[in-house]
């Protein structure tokens, strides 16, 4: 038995996560504290920064020794951290960034459970970039979404935004840890050259760069201005488009690698709900509920929210005859769902903003209203 | 004739600063103190953050890591941390360092991690074009201080000795010999080790305060860089528009990375 918070610490450990640097924020706070207790017993570092800006430069800084690193914190931390989550992206340095969500704007409601980053996650910070994002709904799932947010990272050497909220992260429940061996892991590729023939940022087919961790011999510059295959700054505007291009690509070429969803009884549903997070677990109850009372219902639930599951989403649109939303935030999915649905089928958006959960009783009041 | 070319990348030459700027003096002083100190490249890191200052690690053929505005140290706290074995050395301004940056400054200090920090101040905003910084002197003109500066500048090693730093020393360009002397100190001392670097910026300080000329800028350094020894010599008034350099502070203080292996060291249960 353990809570979502807790879970999320586990898997990174597990995940090969050594490097965690936070500030207190509720209701994060417990995956810092989880984590400053774990990390120094395996040799694994564990630092409390002045601010969330602070904890996310050290977590870079530490990722680009090679060692796995991550923070957490909820939307204020967040928001303060874009700056440097968009460093990451430039600079292309794995890390891992937990935000168990609250509502906002500002200060909002720190205990209270709700969905409003999902967009930030997205686009919270400046300039052009592919964007990986996951969300798990229950202690289980966190566990094992925390690890493949580090693989993920290591693997396209991105930040990867891992989407919690205050229900998931504070529920205690059971969570079965596999054996370790049983895992699968994931480390960053290792440069193909020596360092005399390096190039940090060398285009390959797969548009991943390879970087060397500091201190093993590859002396190389990293830099969040735009910069070159050697990694150095420059204004050549073919270097420009070529690596903001890729930034994009990277993430987009790799789609079907890296979306992932679940379908409960969707094959003959004539209502396609659409639900991540906590409020998955108020779906699923409800299409059960649905069935129960005769009403065809099914389930499409993104484990990624980004990059953006747009082909089951479609996909359910060719099959049902609405799509419903329910989310906590004000539709903020509910948009990227219409545009994903090319306007093939309604969508109707569910919002609950006022700090309580979406009940399956709601979403099957909207189901029978639809139909 | 000391070789510079062993420890610079030749490639990224010419340097984007003016003539006349002191930032290349620094850089200098700084490889030849690294060169007496054998330090092996590939275990040392340079991180700066953002400013005509922080382009100075993209010069030296070390790991180099330019980050966020102001962000230097916190980067610099996450690489000293995860590999406490590396020499890691921080370049920033000093609106780099204490405007934007002013709350990682005073809490790496506090910390007293074993980062070697050289702060450029040219008391001005090199990089945007010569807005006011928090080391502008008072009374003086910046691009967004038409009329002159209103507020009272800070006194940047002494917040660092405040705060906690182990090693606090100021140094100039114009004695650069001494410079690099500081320098080797700050390298050689375990923990938070800060040398306030006072270097002109003709161009977007010295042309609205009556010294566009660069040579005038370095005079005016000679005139007002004064030794501790001759400080402590002088009456308040000889003192007026001077400042020290030297060693400030120079303390024995539990350095964090080490502390830390300490703690692993009591509670590591994975052996
Ligand atoms: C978040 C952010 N704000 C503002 C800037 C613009 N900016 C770039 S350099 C700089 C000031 C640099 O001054 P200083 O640190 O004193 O360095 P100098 O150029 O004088 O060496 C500013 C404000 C930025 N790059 N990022
Ligand atoms: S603007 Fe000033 S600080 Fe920047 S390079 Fe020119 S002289 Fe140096």
């Amino acid at each position: 038995m353990m809570q979502g918070n807790q879970a999320c610490a586990e898997g990174a450990v597990a995940a090969g996560c050594r490097f965690f640097a936070g500030y207190p924020i509720t209701p994060s706070s417990e995956i810092a504290e989880y984590l400053s207790i774990m990390l120094p017993r395996i040799g694994g570092r564990f630092i409390q920064m002045e601010d969330e800006i602070a904890a996310m430069g050290a977590t870079i800084g530490a990722s680009l020794t090679g060692v796995k690193a991550m923070t957490a914190t909820s939307g204020p931390g967040f928001s303060l951290k874009q700056e440097n989550i968009g460093y990451a992206s430039m600079a292309e340095v794995p890390c891992v960034v937990v935000n168990v969500m609250r509502g906002g704007p500002s200060t909002g409601t720190p205990t209270l459970p709700a969905q409003m980053d999902v967009q930030q996650a997205r686009w919270g910070s400046h300039g052009d970039r592919g964007v990986i994002a996951l969300t798990a709904k229950s202690a289980q799932e966190t566990f094992q979404q925390t690890i493949r947010a580090f693989n993920l990272a290591e693997r396209y050497m991105t930040p990867v935004i891992l989407l919690l909220d205050e229900i998931t992260g504070h529920t205690t429940e059971k969570v079965v840890i596999p054996e370790r061996s049983t895992l699968e892991i994931v480390d960053r590729a290792a440069p193909d050259e020596p360092p005399g023939e390096y190039l940090p940022y060398r285009l390959t087919d797969d548009c991943i760069p390879r970087l060397a961790p500091f201190g093993t011999g590859y002396r190389y510059n990293v830099t969040g201005l735009v910069h070159n295959e050697t990694g150095f700054p420059t204004n050549d505007s073919r270097d420009i488009a070529c690596l903001i291009e890729r930034l994009t690509k990277k993430i987009e070429m790799h789609e079907d690698d890296i979306v992932q969803w679940n379908e409960v009884m969707l094959d003959d549903a004539e209502v396609g709900i659409f639900a991540y997070g906590s409020v998955a677990r108020s779906a699923n109850a409800a299409v059960r509920l649905c069935r129960e009372a005769g009403l065809r219902a099914g389930l499409l639930e993104p484990t990624v929210l980004w990059p953006f599951p747009t082909k089951a989403v479609l996909e359910m649109a060719r099959r049902v005859k609405v799509i419903v939303v329910p989310e906590l935030n004000l539709g903020q999915m509910a948009r990227e769902v219409s545009l994903a649905a090319q306007c093939s089928v309604p969508v109707r958006r569910l919002g609950r903003v006022d700090g309580n959960p979406i009940t399956p009783q709601q979403i099957v009041d909207l189901v029978g209203e639809v139909l | 004739m000391f070789d510079y070319l062993k420890y610079v990348r030749e490639e990224n030459f010419p340097h984007i600063w003016c003539s006349g700027c002191g930032d290349g003096i620094v850089l200098k002083a700084l490889l030849r103190a690294v060169d007496k100190l054998g330090i092996d490249r590939d275990e040392a890191v340079m991180v700066s953050g953002i400013g005509c200052s922080s382009r100075t690690p993209g010069y030296v053929d070390v790991n180099t890591l330019h980050t966020t505005h102001g962000r230097a140290l916190a980067f610099a706290t996450g690489v000293k941390s995860a590999k406490p074995h590396l020499t890691v050395i921080v370049v920033t301004g000093d609106g780099d360092a204490t405007a934007i940056g002013g709350n990682h400054f005073i809490h790496a200090a506090r910390r007293n991690i074993d980062l070697t920090v050289l702060l450029y101040n040219n008391y001005i905003y090199g990089m945007t074009g010569g807005q006011c910084s928090p080391t502008t002197p008072r009374g003086a003109r910046a691009s967004t201080a038409p009329f002159g500066n209103l507020e009272p500048p800070f006194n940047i090693s002494g917040l660092a000795i405040a705060a906690g730093a182990s090693f606090v020393a100021r140094g100039d360009v114009y004695n650069a010999k001494k410079l690099e002397t500081l320098i080797l100190k700050a390298l050689q001392k375990k923990g938070f080790s800060l040398v306030e670097v006072v270097t002109p910026c003709p161009t977007a300080y010295g042309r609205r305060n009556r010294m566009a000329n660069p040579v005038k800028m370095m005079e005016h350094l000679r005139d007002t860089a004064v030794s501790m020894e001759k400080w402590e010599s002088m009456s308040g008034e000889e003192r007026a528009g001077k400042f020290r350099t030297g060693v400030l502070c120079d303390v024995e203080r539990p350095e964090y990375t080490e502390e830390y292996a300490r703690l692993v060291e009591e509670v590591r249960t994975d052996r």
